[in-house]
């Protein structure tokens, strides 16, 4: 392969941008309707532990949302001009859904966040609340519209196709196609662990660190029990999900599952490195007829195999492997909630016990790992199409020269690679600074 | 008109208005950017407070715009997008420097501060600039030659005065004492670079492009566009009188903006006057790019409900934060 090769820069530099950018709306679709319930607890008890709680986590929702609105202005402009064959094709389906994202999302959140991060003491308490919600419900309408057209690449429905262009037949069709319920779950899920474990990791960070603050005790309760709740719904969501992609992707599931021949049970594989040269796995070790139990409930259930999609089929290696990223980090999600709301039955929060809360530490950003690597199983499990079954995201590239695309990506790189480090950074610096710090920002 | 027909021309409106509010509202942020390293830290503070609330819901406008372009225009979208590759990409890397130094300065160690303030500052200077060179290079329809790269330096150079006066207006508007006064000093330097700016644009843009210069100076619409400039030269020479006037720093600290706000209103009728009926000049018509019938009655009814229910709480929001601004806190 040419190393300037437009298609491939075009993909790496959408991929990175977006996956930057789905870090942070990843962070704050959950964060908001957070800081609403400890809002909420603080005028309900009046204690002050949830207003300290608030006032921390919203400094990190303020940060999160600007890295998210920058990135996402980014994106809205690359949709044009990596992919300007898209919009040309498809352009009378996905406009509308992302100008409806616009119109009834990014105004209301971004609006209605002044209001909320600075308008304490300007409005009633009740007008505050009303703009937390808005900004909240702005976060999860921007996650319903984007996730429709997502889906509706993946899972296309309710269109014709007229002299090359996509027409649509029935919006209902568009926006609830076959996947979207099943991603919008699965997303809005991970959004809430990744933020139970921002939640749990920073408390417990601040404890370690003897940097605790009245609402510490709080954020680490809110984040654990959220988790321990969450994570058995997501894995619940997930198979499902897992089961609506094999009807409609049999494809994408062979290759997260390493399946190259159609079979009965089929094992369901640990370890194996798939070999797209040879068209066969190394080092194989599986569970007998696993993967047949799983997906087809059936342990002699037929997995159709790579082979019967040859040259339609996405990438193996990342799907199989992003894939047993996203589940092994979901089991030490399971674990560590669970571990942790046992264990806070009998103790405060503060006098966990030393390697539970360095683990919390350690898996602060686990939700951020789960996300990236679920992402890329659905989305290179979407290749080489870029609408399933439709279009091939070779036909719509655009004409910029591999030049162009290469010092922008050079750009956008060092950019994200900068601002990922100091959030990070920042992120700890805020939770370890003395509790008197009254966020003044802007 | 058929209901066909018009669709395109309500959406070359909405484009007009959201990049129109986009350029008077994050301008003004801009302009601030602009200003930042010319006070001291305790006044950055200050500057930054006074746009704080607004500057992300103002940056939406460019969206909507530039989601107009896509959804009505998907034609047009490719070709301008395509065209501007890399000025499109200096402006998004300096809105992302710009947009997250407003939280880092302040969330960071202290001894950071600075770089996030040079952040802001260099930001806000890419972004205009690159919003600048777009706006001179799409005007012409991307002429290659030396006199249509001229232009958009043009027009590149005067983008960040006209930027620094509405910021220097709208500062005088939101904050008191000596502060004011600098924001007073330096809305009226910008008055000179501006003036020289527009007139120069004026003159320049009838000789690159006949299309317009046919359209100015055909006799009914030469008369009917006279108010344009005439209008113009009435708003700056009322805003350089108004910042003399001791009066502007209390009861008629609004004046200046407004002013402001009128001098680029006017360029921005000029402009689309100039354009119109064209998305890219000379080169393909509003109804040449415009998306499907059925796409653009979806989103139609969409933004005849939504636009005044944005219009009406981005009034709350400013009307919530009017008045001096004040420190900003999380309370």
């Amino acid at each position: 392969m040419e190393v300037f090769d437009p298609l491939l820069l075009a993909r790496i530099q959408f991929a990175a941008n977006i996956t930057f950018h789905i870090l942070f709306p990843t962070i704050t679709i959950a964060l908001c309707w957070a800081l609403l319930f400890f809002r909420w607890r603080w005028i309900a008890t009046r204690d002050e532990a949830w207003l300290e709680a608030y006032r921390l986590w919203t400094k990190v929702f303020a940060l999160s949302f600007a890295m998210g609105v920058v990135s996402g202005i980014t994106m809205s402009f690359q949709f044009g001009t990596n992919w300007p064959g898209f919009m040309e094709r498809v352009g009378n389906i996905a406009g509308p859904l992302l100008g409806y994202e616009v119109l009834t999302a990014f105004f209301l959140e971004a609006t209605f966040l002044g209001v909320m991060l600075f308008g304490q003491g300007k409005v009633s308490e009740r007008v505050h609340m009303f703009a937390t919600a808005m900004v909240a419900l702005g976060t999860t309408s921007s996650a319903f519209w984007i996730l429709a057209l997502n889906s509706w690449m993946q899972t296309p429905a309710g269109f014709y196709v007229e002299g090359g262009q996509y027409h649509v037949a029935s919006w209902l069709a568009v926006i609830f196609n076959p996947s979207f319920p099943y991603r919008f779950s699965h997303v809005l899920l991970a959004s809430g662990l990744t933020v139970s474990f921002l939640l749990a990791g920073l408390s417990a960070w601040q404890i370690l660190r003897r940097r605790e603050t009245l609402g510490t005790g709080v954020a680490l309760r809110t984040g654990l029990i959220a988790g321990a709740i969450l994570i058995p719904i997501q894995i619940f969501v997930g198979d499902m999900h897992g089961l609506n992609t094999l009807t409609h992707q049999p494809q994408k599931v062979a290759a997260i599952e390493g399946v190259w021949e159609t079979q009965k049970g089929a094992p369901l594989l640990l370890f194996a490195l798939p070999d797209e040269r040879t068209r066969s796995n190394h080092f194989e070790i599986g569970i007998p007829k696993g993967a047949s139990l799983i997906l087809t409930h059936n342990p002699e259930g037929e997995i159709r195999g790579l082979n019967e999609f040859e040259g339609k089929h996405p990438p193996v290696a990342p799907l199989f492997w992003g894939f047993r990223i996203m589940v092994g980090v979901g089991m030490l999600m399971l674990a560590a909630s669970w571990a942790g709301v046992w264990a806070l039955r009998r103790r405060a929060a503060n006098a966990l016990p030393r390697p539970l809360l360095w683990g919390l530490v350690g898996m602060t950003f686990s939700g951020w790992v789960a996300t990236v690597a679920g992402w890329y199983v659905t989305e290179i499990g979407r290749q080489p199409y870029l609408v399933f079954g439709e279009l091939f995201t070779r036909d719509l590239v655009g004409p910029a020269p591999a030049s162009s695309i290469a010092v922008s990506l050079a750009a956008y790189l060092v950019t994200y690679l900068v601002l990922i480090v100091a959030y990070v950074n920042v992120l700890f610096y805020m939770a370890g600074k003395p509790a008197n710090a009254k966020g003044v920002s802007a | 008109m058929s209901f066909d027909q018009f669709l395109p021309i309500y959406f070359f409106v909405i484009l007009g208005v959201a990049m129109l509010l986009y350029v008077l509202l994050d301008g003004f942020d801009l302009g601030i950017g602009l200003l930042l390293p010319l006070a001291p830290d305790a006044e950055q503070d200050s500057m930054i407070a006074s746009i704080g609330p607004f500057w992300d819901a103002n940056e939406t406008w460019l969206v909507l715009g530039v989601g107009v372009l896509l959804i009505a225009f998907p034609q047009a979208h490719g070709k301008i997008l395509g065209a501007l590759y890399l000025p499109v990409m200096v402006m998004l890397i300096g809105l992302i420097l710009r947009g997250v130094a407003f939280d880092f300065r302040v969330k960071a160690r202290d001894q950071h501060k600075h770089l996030w303030n040079l952040s802001f500052f260099v930001g806000s200077l890419m972004a205009t600039l690159a919003q600048g060179w777009m706006l001179g290079r799409y005007v012409t329809g991307f002429g290659e030659s030396a006199g249509h790269q001229a232009f958009a330096l043009l027009i590149t150079l005067t983008l960040p005065a006209a930027y620094v006066m509405l910021g220097g207006c709208w500062l005088l508007l939101k904050s008191e004492g000596a502060l004011q006064d600098k924001a007073r000093h330096w809305a009226r330097n910008s008055l000179a670079p501006v003036a020289l700016g527009l007139l120069l644009i004026s003159l320049a843009t009838p000789w690159v492009s006949e299309t317009v210069r046919e359209k100015w100076f055909a006799m009914p619409a030469f008369l009917a566009l006279l108010p344009i400039p005439l209008i113009s030269v009435l708003a700056l020479a009322g805003l350089a009188w108004v910042l003399q006037r001791p009066k502007v720093r209390d009861e008629f600290s609004w004046l200046p903006f407004v002013l402001a706000i009128v001098i680029l209103l006017m360029g921005f009728f000029g402009l689309a006057y100039s354009l119109y009926p064209y998305v890219i000049m000379d080169r393909m018509t509003l109804w040449d790019a415009a998306a499907s019938t059925p796409a653009l009655t979806v989103i139609f009814y969409g933004t005849v409900v939504t636009v005044p229910v944005i219009l009406g709480y981005t009034a709350f929001a400013y009307w919530v934060f009017r008045g001096k601004s004040t420190p900003l806190t999380y309370g």
